[in-house]
């Protein structure tokens, strides 16, 4: 059951992360002052992939609770970070970015620090 | 002539201070939010991944409800500390937390933290502070400064 809620917890924060980042980079440079903020919530409700992003978002959010619950603080907060390696791999494959030498070996570092996580 | 008043000598440095101390805010408030969160949820009667109704039930608890207010303070805060440092330096430096939660879960909620979790943690941290120090635009018509 922890795996299955990490799982979720993962799968639904970089699914939210790509949404927000593809439809932010669609919209251009945005500015958070008082103005800016108001705009900001303005294309939150208009625009549907951002919608489904924050829906996205609930859904870790009630994941990471429900592990909360079951495991160990220690474990659960560490585990989240396993969203940078499908973060990672789809930034390279849906968003067309450069992944570096140096976010390579990151990501590298967090799924063998997970996988440690697993045993212990 | 004027006189020099002391935070006119030292403009960066109160810059600094500032983006240090919201730094700490905000890892501070992350890092208790969870605690908070994680506290008041060992203690409800009930399975939260069971029933979807079990999550608004939930946040009568007052733990969780200062863990969420706790938690929304920190991500105003983290737009606050974006106002004022790069991305690239705020990313790294929030990868504190995973740090921390073992440190917090350790002695607040007493949580064995065998040595093999000990070493992941330090690792996701390594790895987390590594992908956060990369460029962050590749794909925009802004590129990153050389």
């Amino acid at each position: 059951m922890t795996w299955v809620l990490v799982a979720v917890m993962v799968v639904a924060t970089a699914l939210s992360d790509l949404l927000q980042s593809y439809e932010m980079k669609r919209a251009g440079a945005q500015s958070v002052g008082a103005r800016g903020v108001g705009r900001l919530l303005r294309m939150v409700v208009e625009r549907r992939y951002l919608l489904l992003s924050i829906a996205c978002l609930a859904f870790s959010f009630f994941a990471f609770m429900a592990l909360l619950q079951s495991a160990p603080l220690s474990f659960v907060v560490p585990a989240s970070a396993a969203s940078f390696i499908l973060e990672t791999v789809a930034a390279k494959v849906l968003l067309k970015e450069e992944i570096g030498a140096r976010r390579a070996a990151g990501a590298l570092l967090v799924l063998i620090g997970v996988a440690l996580l697993g045993g212990a | 002539m004027r006189l020099a008043v002391p935070w006119e000598l030292a403009p960066v440095s109160t810059r600094t201070i500032r983006t240090y101390l919201l730094l700490l805010l905000f890892l501070a408030l992350r890092a208790f939010g969870n605690l908070c969160l994680a506290w008041g949820t060992k203690h409800l009667h009930e399975a939260l991944a069971a029933h979807p109704l079990a999550y608004l039930r939930s946040m009568a608890q007052p733990f969780i409800a200062l863990g969420i207010v706790m938690l929304i303070v920190a991500l105003l805060v983290r737009l606050a500390l974006l106002s004022v440092a790069d991305l690239s330096f705020i990313l790294p430096m929030t990868a504190i937390g995973y740090v921390l939660a073992a440190v917090l879960g350790r002695f607040f909620l007493h949580e064995a933290v065998s040595p093999r979790r000990w070493a992941a943690v330090a690792v996701i941290f390594a790895g987390a502070a590594l992908v956060g120090s990369t460029p962050h635009s590749t794909t925009g018509k802004i590129q990153g400064a050389k």
